[in-house]
């Protein structure tokens, strides 16, 4: 019991991360269409350039309160992050779009690829360790044989993630921005028509996705004390896992996957072997396309047009 | 009459390979309502289509209050005040019927919001009672009255309306129509029509014109286009609805 209860408490900081990339995938795929292979090392990108912003705190200030360090790294990384995404939106997809089908995908794992070796060549190969913050833990369940505990840092990872939620939730459904995004989801021409900049939604809509994939990015650096080049890949088939996972396309669903997929790697890893835990989150991934293709909270495609 | 409001001249428009039309000369005067009536697959939808520059018109001139509009985004199109009840409706089928007469208004930053909901409820009381309901669920006529509310919610000067009495009751088409006649006596308000419903249209327009393959073949007023023996034989027989 108190080990299932441990496992719950790391599935939820880990699904809460995966939660955060994910919505960039499913936002980008209900808009476009496409699904943004780079987004995965966007996360990674993130997840550096908080780490050079911790070290440069480091260098230039000497040593400060670690919330202060951590406000820091977020804006940072979100301001630098969004940036970068829209850079890539202009320059490696706009210019395909009203081309052939694949050719935005085949250009997203051109980024992709463009990512990870430009991170792999300018920082190195090898993981980058980063200083523990956070490390702090309440005990919530004492026991002779196993200690429940919760870090400072799961705390941090899972509130930050519900307020940014919330918050993004708002956006997309109460103001006339989201309303807006949903508009070019739902029908681009007709949004068009109605006065809404369709380019400029789609640049919004890349830049919201790599702020939410920043924030998930300081929380992974955060939490695991290291980032590598190769971040991308893993955590990033995770998230795209979990939005496939909760239907491609539905905000409420990359939230749901991401903590699905976090749970089952989670608790995967402690009840079977931790060997097998990407293979457990890719099983489902092919099962989910295999017998549930528009995923748990996937729109039902019964609509009268 | 001074300058027309919109005046389309030599305009070609092509998909792909395909010409669809091959130098359409339109226009429509300030406070006018004009219709266009022609078989399926003249080229009427396109032409409302290319006026929004979606497709674009690969040669010709639109001009819309003495500036060429056949260059300009179609976002910005509409933001010069010009609305459209698209072919097929297009209303936004997984967002409410309040929140897509909400994007009607987006080119007004949503001012005077009220007063326009107000005014398209006295005009479709049928859309209040739904207010919450899904685009997507409404039934055919729901649509087609939510589609011509959502474009009178950006206060449009020109109001183009393809086919809006497709699929709806007599009765419903009779208060369309007069609804159309009453924004055009009351607000001045510029309509341009396509219509299957030739005579209803015909009786309606101020001027007509009739499109075959993607020309213009006959143009007068609507009483005229109402008498011309053509016309009669081609779009009004089977009766008058
Ligand atoms: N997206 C498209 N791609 C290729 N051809 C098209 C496209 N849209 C329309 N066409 C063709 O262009 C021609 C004109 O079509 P359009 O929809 O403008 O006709 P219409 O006069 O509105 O007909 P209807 O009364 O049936 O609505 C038709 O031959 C049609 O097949
Ligand atoms: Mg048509």
């Amino acid at each position: 019991m108190e080990v299932f209860l441990q496992q719950l408490i790391n599935g939820i900081t880990l699904g809460s991360i995966y939660g955060l990339i994910a919505i960039g995938y499913t936002m980008v795929f209900g808009i476009i269409g496409m699904v943004n292979f780079a987004h995965g090392d966007v996360f990674m990108v993130s997840a550096f350039i908080a780490m050079i912003t911790f070290l440069l705190i480091g260098a230039l200030v000497g040593s400060v309160p670690v919330v202060i360090a951590i406000v820091l790294m977020l804006v940072v990384a979100m301001v630098l992050t969004s940036l970068w995404n829209w850079t890539i939106e202009r320059v490696a997809y706009r210019p395909l779009r009203g081309s052939f089908r694949l050719a935005p995908l085949i250009s997203a794992i051109g980024v992709s690829i463009f990512l990870s070796n430009f991170v792999q060549v300018t920082q190195g190969p090898r993981n980058k360790p980063v200083p523990g913050m956070l490390n702090d833990v309440i005990i919530l369940v004492e026991s002779p044989t196993y200690n429940v505990a919760i870090s400072y840092k799961q705390i941090m990872i899972m509130v930050v993630t519900a307020i940014l939620l919330a918050a993004f939730w708002y956006l997309v459904q109460k103001t006339s921005l989201g309303r807006a995004q949903r508009a070019c989801e739902q029908d681009r021409k007709m949004a068009s028509l109605l006065g809404i900049d369709v380019d400029r939604t789609i640049s919004i809509t890349f830049v919201m996705g790599a702020a939410l994939a920043a924030v998930a990015g300081v929380m992974y650096m955060v939490y695991y004390g290291v980032v590598s080049f190769s971040d991308g890949f893993n955590p990033g088939v995770k998230a795209f896992t979990a939005a496939v996972l909760g239907g491609i396309g539905s905000l409420p669903g990359a939230v749901v996957g991401g903590l699905l997929i976090g749970l089952i790697e989670v608790f995967w890893s402690a009840y079977f072997t931790i060997d097998y835990k990407d293979v457990a989150a890719f099983s489902i991934l092919a099962i989910t396309l295999i017998f549930m293709p528009q995923g748990l909270l996937g729109k039902p495609e019964v609509e009268k047009v | 009459m001074t300058e027309p409001l919109l005046s389309i001249r030599g305009v070609k428009t092509y998909y792909g390979k395909i010409i669809a039309l091959k130098g359409v000369d339109l226009d429509v005067n300030e406070g006018e309502i004009v219709t266009l009536i022609g078989a399926n697959g003249a080229g009427k939808s396109t032409l409302m289509m290319t006026i929004f520059g979606s497709p674009r018109a690969r040669e010709g001139k639109i001009v819309y209050q003495g500036s060429d509009i056949s260059r300009m985004p179609t976002h910005e199109i509409a933001r010069m005040r010009i609305a459209q009840s698209p072919e097929g409706r297009r209303i936004f089928p997984r967002m409410s019927v309040m929140e897509n007469l909400q994007m009607g208004a987006a080119i007004n930053d949503f001012a005077h919001m009220d007063e326009d909901l107000k005014r398209v409820f006295d005009l479709f009381p049928r859309l209040k009672e739904r207010i919450n309901q899904r685009g997507g669920t409404l039934s055919g006529g729901e649509q087609q009255m939510l589609a011509i509310a959502r474009a009178l919610m950006s206060r449009p000067k020109l109001l183009l309306l393809d086919e809006p009495s497709l699929g709806l009751a007599p009765l419903v088409v009779k208060l369309i129509f007069d609804a159309i006649r009453d924004l055009n006596r009351t607000e001045g308000l510029s309509v341009f029509l396509v219509e299957q419903n030739a005579f209803h249209a015909l009786k309606l327009a101020h001027r007509g014109y009739v499109m075959v393959n993607g020309v213009i073949t006959m143009s007068g007023s609507g009483k005229e286009l109402l008498e011309r023996p053509e016309v009669r034989a081609a779009y009004l027989e089977g009766g008058r609805h």
